[in-house]
């Protein structure tokens, strides 16, 4: 292994990305534990959003409806970087006047925070639209048994129309995903301490710009593939018991 | 009350209308004259950037769509690489990858540093340029594929059945068609495109966003640049949205 090692010339990148101190191995895992928790965060935020505003949108008054039209268009046609640094201004601001208008101190919110709450209203956004499109796929027969039922709204949603429409939802929602773990770089700007400004702070210091990047750029797509893997898991579970297409005699 | 004028929307708009002018009246515009030639040179830059690396993109992501689709191994591999890693890393770190990276190898060549070439190297743009157009092809490049496997066979053994060399075919029947397939698609890949092009300014290129980070450095004033920027990009977006419309209504398609 050494001897392979040498043979390739890579005993100095090894030691670049070395865990402990000396190597910058350790902070760009740390930065990939940051961008996961993050993107995680801002995914559940995303669903929870996008849920709430995927049935505001089908079964809404038309306020409602019309608001939340407003919510999905704008947030879609205005860059993340800069809803990232209105949110990130503008909620701080607004937050710290409440608490001073309430008799508090001021608070500094960590970017932690700030990124998942931000993030979550852009993912949000999107998943409105994803499960909208899920739950109307959702063959309304199914819907309107349980009403016949007399099934109450809420046992509704749990029992029918998210189990049957989560086969549906799983493809948007897998690329959300994806879309959430890239986002995530985008702190880098605000200077929030993930994979990619870990990276560039390493990659400055030792001047060794391509090994850093790369290095991210392989822990970026190994989480890429690992997810695709995941969710192709999810779904195969969540259309279990469905019939198989063009599958007979099988 | 059918259609778009209902009476909550007259409310709505009336409320949008009122929200506008409050900001028009008690935001601080006044550094917005001083700025305004600076503002219109990063919108060109913008829009600019976004033309030039949607056209260039999308020449490359059509010969990596048809060799996903129809290339043999050799060709087909590489191509569904590039575009698994295109789309598996945050276009930030591919934008700092060449800026950086290749910004830093560069000057360690002397023949470079004397080839006409290093002026233009020497800026941050083509790195800019390179970067968006690699991405826009990675994604443009998936769709295409997906495009050219869509026509139906049919066609295509019709004009091999017609003796059409196989240069004519593609230019004549499979390329026209598999275009007018990802056209919806397309509009919302410039959408994004887009929204991808104020990452430049973390590299130093000076398009309306980075005007936009200016006129705060300079001012101390924050909100007012967003949301004038925000407003902007949504402009565009719609242009671009509406753009693409009428480009698809333009296209002849058979609706069963």
């Amino acid at each position: 292994m050494q001897a392979l090692i040498d043979a390739l010339g890579l005993g100095p990148t090894l030691e670049l990305l070395a865990l402990s101190p000396p190597g910058w191995g350790g902070n760009l895992l740390r930065g990939l534990v940051n961008s996961i928790q993050i993107a995680l965060g801002a995914f559940g935020l995303g669903l929870v959003i996008g849920t709430l505003g995927a049935y505001g949108k089908l079964y809404g008054g038309p306020v409602l409806r019309d608001l939340l039209a407003i919510y999905t268009t704008v947030v879609r046609a205005v860059p993340e970087l800069i809803l990232i640094l209105i949110l990130y201004y503008a909620a701080t601001d607004a937050l710290n006047k409440a608490l001073i208008g309430a008799g508090f101190e001021r608070v500094q919110i960590s970017g932690f925070a700030a990124g998942i709450a931000v993030l979550g209203i852009v993912q949000g956004a999107y998943a409105t639209e994803v499960l909208r499109g899920a739950i109307l796929a959702v063959p309304s027969g199914q819907i309107e048994a349980a009403r016949a039922m007399g099934m109450p709204p809420l046992l509704l949603a749990r029992r029918i129309t998210l189990p049957a429409m989560l086969a549906f939802a799983l493809p948007g929602l897998a690329n959300l995903w994806l879309i959430a773990t890239k986002d995530t770089a985008l702190l880098a700007v605000v200077g929030f301490g993930e994979l990619t400004l870990e990276t560039r702070q390493a990659a400055g210091a030792t001047k060794h710009y391509f090994t850093f990047f790369i290095a991210a750029g392989i822990l970026y797509l190994a989480l890429t593939l690992l997810s695709t893997r995941v969710f192709g898991w999810i779904e195969r579970w969540a259309r279990r018991g469905e019939p198989r297409i063009g599958g007979a005699g099988r | 009350m059918t259609g778009w004028l209902q009476p909550h929307r007259i409310v709505l708009a009336g409320l949008g209308l009122a929200l506008a002018v409050w900001c028009a009246l008690t935001l601080r515009w006044g550094w917005l004259p001083e700025y305004t030639p600076l503002l219109l040179e990063g919108l060109w830059r913008t829009i600019w950037l976004l033309v030039v690396t949607v056209v260039l993109g999308m020449a490359l992501a059509i010969p990596l769509g048809l060799a996903q689709a129809a290339g043999p191994w050799y060709l087909a591999q590489p191509a569904l690489w590039f575009c698994t890693i295109i789309r598996g890393t945050p276009l930030l770190l591919q934008l700092w990858l060449l800026y950086y990276g290749l910004g830093s190898l560069f000057p360690q060549y002397p023949w470079i540093r004397q080839s006409e070439l290093w002026p233009i190297l020497r800026q941050a743009w083509p790195y800019a340029v390179l970067a968006l157009t690699l991405s826009f092809a990675g994604y443009e490049g998936e769709i295409m594929r997906g495009a050219f496997k869509g026509v139906p066979r049919g066609q295509l053994e019709a004009a091999k059945a017609m003796g059409m060399p196989r240069w004519t075919m593609l230019r004549r029947i499979w390329l026209p068609q598999a275009i007018s397939r990802a056209l919806p698609t397309l509009g919302g890949e410039t959408v994004l495109q887009l929204k991808a092009t104020p990452l430049v300014a973390t590299i130093t290129v000076v398009d309306i966003y980075a005007v936009s980070n200016r006129v705060r450095q300079d001012t101390f004033i924050v909100y007012e640049p967003l949301l004038l920027l925000a407003v902007i990009y949504m402009a565009i977006t719609g242009i671009i949205v509406l753009a693409f419309r009428h480009l698809e209504q333009r296209v002849p398609t058979r609706r069963a």
